[in-house]
Formats: structure tokens, C-alpha cells, sequence
């Protein structure tokens, strides 16, 4: 038994349970297996990736073909066109307010880290007293929604003269990016070895030394993690965009659609999911791209 | 800091620092903990602590956008409390939070169990499986929108043109329950792939000695499930349910996208109604009043998920792993 155990390594011993290794060898004929796992499976990722499927499809949908399902098999597209994104492109502001999200994303997404690194490096390795306190209350501060905090930080902004200003948003935008990002790093920062910065402590190293030379390099992945859901983050806000920004040049892509492009009574389906299809791909090539930091700073931050 | 009296050949070790005032406030620790804080707490504090405190001081005035207003007392929820609409929000986010909550864990769970198997391409699998969380959400909600859509509803179209299930289209968004019940698919779409992946991480740490222990007890699989598998993700599962609970109460995005909170007010959720009364309709007090009912609310249902499911201390995922 216990053999059995130790021979696995971890990265075996993690896929192996509730797969049932021994009773499978007894009973699970391939059509059962068939039944419960893969007909199931094959369910959820047809209706997770539905939309998008249409989505992407009715983007490049000549009108003709979007609204006669008797002729054409709405499934397919007969003679795809770009016409709906060359109207997009170049008879809309979307290249602004690509441009316009991309730079909020970027400020707000940088201030957070750096925020986000030097809180996190003082409440775990500083190690003052009180330092559990402070790491709770920003906690606390990751539970407070956008929603209850919307009207009054429109005051805010419209007291400090940044009412239709991007800078509103790159300054709001760190309030729950914040307590995110420090939640993340002060997780990856316990990983770091603390015999590290006491050895570079004996060899005359000023604190600041340390963080530069010794932590930031070795929290690198962590760093990674937070910049990256930052930046998701940012660019999927959606509340504080449409409150605070009222023009249409500086409005951000998911604000932009749903105020600019839904106009009158017929909707634009095709430009509208061309909108939507262009909107997600930054997201969605950032994440292609680092799917394992993702994987790992969401469930690692659920788990701290 | 001191990088340009480095002698490079010297670069593993440390330059002592050089005993200016300056050099030596850095090392001072209460500075520095001081210092390191500061962009943090200053952000917090002035967008985040006295925006929650104006938030209820607005609640209790008349003030409407770019005009301060004044101190009216509790005017303003006790118009609330006679408002039908409010009421109506009211019931429609409990149930919103409830029913979408329950759905999105069930199938949430059930997802997690799948990706736990032994099936080829698993990593790519979990990887597009958190698309939908990964997209923005009123760019998905669009794509629900369109969905929905009464004349050209593809669901519509297969379940009467394709299969006949049906002599007529449906439509979704154009009665109170069918809106409602169609808002909350769409949030247990986008909130399946976040429930599937912590759970999934939360099964992985499960030994698998435990499950071989208790095949040789005779355990069935309901029992192994129901006595191993649930206690053990029970930490896990308390924490991704506060979180989720939470932002399903607070949602706005979804509703705003695809309803604006109709047919005729009948399926805005808190926020959203905060929103129509406090921007375009210019009340801020009154949409201050909508959102700070929302506290209460919120902490009763944060205390309930976490204390209630987890049964365990605020600190310790913090103080000791």
C-alpha cells in the first residue's frame, strides 16, 4: 500500500485521485467511461466556448446572411467578409479607444504593482509590529465592491477636476487592484527564502539593496502574475469607465461599445461583435501566453 | 541605490553603505516600513476608506451631481423603504445571488471532478475552459445580448427550427421571469470556469491514499465523495464561495449590459438601480442610499459563506502556512 504511494511522484499522485485507479481495472468499460467523463466534458467546454464561437462568427457575417436563417445555416458562414471590422476600424473611434484602454490599463496596472511590491515586501519581510494588521485590513479591502463605491468617488473625481479625465481611472482602478496584487505577492514573497536577505544583511547590504538586488529578482514570476491579472483586470472594468467618462473619444473599449455602438432601435450585430471579438483578444493573447500564471496566482490567492 | 561606486569585479558582494544621513534614514526601519506603505495607503485610504465614508454621509443628503446637497437625515431610505422598485431589486439580487450561486457551484464542481480525471490533453482543456472568465464581461454580455435576441436567437433556432422542441421563438429578455432567468445563465456561464479551476486546485491537494484507504474499507463512491472529497475542500470551497457570493451580490456589469434593468424596471439588481438613480438620473443621495443598503447585505452573506461553510479563522490562511 504504502509502496504504491511513495512511487508516485507528485506530479502522478495529483491526477491519479478520485479517478478511482484500481476500481477502474475492474469495471469502467470504455463506454461508461465514455458516458460519465467524456460526453459530460465535451458538454461543458460546447457551452462555454459557444458564445465566443458566435461571436467570432457573426463578426465576419455578411448582413445578408446574419438575419436569414431560412437559406443560410446559421452555424456556418458562406462567404465571410471583413466588412463589419473595416467598419469598425475605420468609421468608429475604436482604434481610440483601444489606444485609450491600453494606456489606462498600462498606468493603473503599473502604480498597482509598484505599489503592491513595496507593501507586500514591508508587511512580510519588514516584519514591524502590527504588520498582520495592515496585511488583514488590505485583505478587507479586495472585499469591498466597485458597486457601493461608485457614487462617491464621482464626487471625488469631479472635486478634484478629474471628472472625463483617463487619470480618474488610473487612479481609481488601483483600489481593488491593490489589495489583489499585495494579496499575490505577499504569498509569493513568504516562498523566498528569509536566509537570503539575512546573508546579504551580513555582508553590509542597506535594506533597499535587498529588495532590488535580492527579493524583486527572485519574486520575477510573482510579479508576472500580479502585472498580468492587473492588466485583465483593468481592461474589464466596467463601472467606474462609464461613470467618469462621459466623451466619446476617451471612453474605454467595454464602455465604448455599449454607449457608442448601440444606437437607435437596430442594433449592428456585425460591428457589434466585431467590437466585442476586438476587445477580448489583447486579454485573451496575454493570457494565452501566461495560462500557467494564471492558473496558479488565481488559485494561489484563493488559497492564501 | 549605490550602484555607480560598484566595482564590477566585486559584484556578488555588497558596497558597506556609505554613511550618509540619507543612506542611513533608508535603514532605519520605522522610515522605511513608513515609506513602503505609503503609495498603498495613501491610494487606499483617499479612493477607497473616505469614499465608503462619503458614500453613507451622501446617502443621508439631497445632492445631485456637481451640487453638494444637505443633510436630510434618513429622507432617503425611508423613501426606499416605499418604493416598489427598490423592493423589487431588492428581491431580484437575493435571488440572482442565490440561484446563480448554487448553479454556478453545482456545475462548478462537477466541472472540477471531470478535469480531475485522467483524460488526454488536460491542460489544454482547464486552459479554455477559463476563457469566459478571462473575456470581459460586457463584451461576453453582448454576445448573450445577440444570443437572446428575440427575431435571431440561435437557441431559438435550434430548439425550434433544428429539433422542433417548439413551434415558436423565444423571448428571453422580453418578460420579467424569462429575463431574470436568462440574466442568470449568463452569470453561471461566465462564473462555472473560476468555480471549476479553485476547486480543481483544491482537488489536486487531496492524497490519493486517501481515496485507495477507503476502496479497502468498502466505501462507496458517494461515500468517498460525501466523507473525503467534500470535508477536505470544504477551506477551499468557503473562500471561493465568500468571493463569489460577494461579486454576484454587487454584480452590474451583466444586467446593465443586456437588460438595463428591464422590461419596465423589473429585473434591475441594487446596483444597477444605484446607477440609473445616481448618473443619468442625476440623484446622487438616493443612489448613495440604494448602494449603501447593500452593507449590510453583503457583510451578512461574506459572514455567512465564510464562517458558516469554512469554520475557520479570518487569519489563518494568513498567520500560519
Amino acid at each position: 500500500m504504502t509502496d504504491t504511494v511513495v512511487s508516485n511522484t507528485p506530479a502522478e499522485a495529483a491526477s491519479i485521485p478520485g479517478s478511482d485507479a484500481p476500481e477502474r481495472m475492474s469495471w469502467d468499460s470504455g463506454l461508461r467511461r465514455f458516458v460519465t467523463i467524456y460526453l459530460p466534458l465535451a458538454l461543458f467546454v460546447i457551452v462555454l466556448l459557444f458564445p465566443f464561437y458566435w461571436m467570432a462568427i457573426t463578426a465576419i457575417k455578411p448582413d445578408y446572411e446574419m438575419y436569414d436563417y431560412k437559406k443560410y445555416n446559421p452555424f456556418w458562414v458562406h462567404s465571410p467578409t471583413l466588412h463589419n471590422i473595416r467598419v469598425l476600424l475605420f468609421e468608429t473611434n475604436y482604434p481610440r479607444w483601444l489606444m485609450i484602454t491600453m494606456g489606462i490599463a498600462v498606468a493603473s496596472t503599473f502604480l498597482s504593482v509598484a505599489s503592491s511590491v513595496l507593501a507586500a515586501y514591508a508587511i512580510e519581510r519588514l516584519r514591524f509590529r502590527g504588520a498582520q494588521h495592515v496585511g488583514l485590513a488590505i485583505y478587507l479591502a479586495y472585499l469591498v465592491p466597485p458597486t457601493i463605491l461608485f457614487i462617491p468617488l464621482a464626487t471625488l473625481v469631479f472635486q478634484f477636476g478629474l471628472f472625463d479625465s483617463p487619470i480618474a481611472l488610473v487612479l481609481t482602478y488601483p483600489t481593488f487592484l491593490i489589495p489583489f496584487c499585495t494579496w499575490l505577492l505577499i504569498g509569493y514573497f513568504k516562498s523566498i527564502p528569509y536566509e537570503l536577505e539575512e546573508c546579504a544583511l551580513i555582508d553590509g547590504a542597506s535594506r533597499l539593496q535587498i529588495l532590488r538586488r535580492i527579493t524583486l529578482p527572485l519574486a520575477v514570476p510573482g510579479l508576472i502574475s500580479a502585472g498580468i491579472f492587473a492588466f485583465t483586470l483593468s481592461w474589464n472594468e466596467f463601472i467606474y469607465a462609464l461613470a467618469f467618462i462621459q466623451s466619446t473619444e476617451k471612453k474605454t473599449v467595454p464602455v465604448a461599445i455599449l454607449t457608442e455602438l448601440v444606437t437607435g432601435d437596430v442594433y449592428q450585430w456585425g460591428s457589434l461583435m466585431a467590437g466585442s471579438l476586438l476587445g477580448s483578444v489583447p486579454v485573451a493573447l496575454i493570457y494565452s501566453f501566461f495560462v500557467e500564471y494564471y492558473v496558479s496566482s488565481m488559485t494561489g490567492a484563493v488559497k492564501e | 541605490m549605490g550602484t555607480a561606486i560598484q566595482a564590477p569585479a566585486r559584484d556578488h558582494r555588497f558596497v558597506p553603505a556609505p554613511g550618509g544621513w540619507l543612506t542611513r534614514l533608508f535603514d532605519y526601519k520605522p522610515f522605511l516600513v513608513f515609506l513602503c506603505l505609503l503609495p498603498t495607503v495613501g491610494l487606499l485610504t483617499v479612493f477607497l476608506t473616505y469614499p465608503l465614508g462619503l458614500g453613507i454621509w451622501l446617502s443621508m443628503t439631497d445632492s445631485t451631481i456637481g451640487q453638494a446637497g444637505d443633510f436630510i437625515g434618513l429622507e432617503n431610505f425611508q423613501d426606499l423603504w416605499d418604493d416598489p422598485v427598490f423592493w423589487m431589486s431588492v428581491t431580484n439580487t437575493i435571488f440572482y445571488t442565490t440561484v446563480a450561486t448554487a448553479g454556478k457551484f453545482a456545475l462548478g464542481l462537477w466541472l472540477a471532478l471531470l478535469l480531475n480525471n485522467n483524460i488526454p490533453f488536460k491542460a489544454f482543456l482547464r486552459a479554455i475552459v477559463l476563457l469566459p472568465w478571462i473575456v470581459p464581461t460586457v463584451l461576453s454580455a453582448i454576445a448573450w445580448w445577440w444570443i437572446y435576441s428575440p427575431q435571431f436567437s440561435i437557441v431559438s433556432y435550434l430548439l425550434v427550427d433544428v429539433l422542433h422542441l417548439s413551434d415558436r421563438y423565444f423571448d428571453f429578455l422580453g418578460t420579467p421571469w424569462a429575463a431574470r432567468c436568462s440574466l442568470i445563465v449568463a452569470n453561471v456561464w461566465r462564473g462555472i470556469p473560476f468555480v471549476a479551476i479553485t476547486l480543481l486546485a483544491g482537488l489536486q491537494t487531496i492524497s490519493p491514499s486517501l481515496y485507495e484507504a477507503a476502496l479497502l474499507d468498502g466505501a462507496t463512491g458517494w461515500q468517498r465523495f460525501r466523507r473525503i472529497t467534500v470535508p477536505l475542500l470544504l477551506p477551499i470551497l468557503s473562500v471561493a464561495l465568500t468571493l463569489s457570493v460577494l461579486f454576484t451580490f454587487s454584480d452590474f456589469q451583466l444586467v446593465y449590459a443586456i437588460t438595463r434593468g428591464g422590461p419596465f424596471n423589473t429585473t434591475h439588481l441594487m446596483a444597477t438601480l444605484a446607477f440609473q438613480r445616481a448618473i443619468p438620473g442625476a440623484q446622487l443621495g438616493e443612489g448613495a442610499a440604494i448602494a449603501v443598503s447593500m452593507i449590510p447585505f453583503l457583510i451578512v452573506a461574506t459572514l455567512l459563506c465564510f464562517f458558516g461553510v469554512g469554520r475557520r479563522k479570518w487569519q489563518q490562511g494568513e498567520a500560519n502556512d
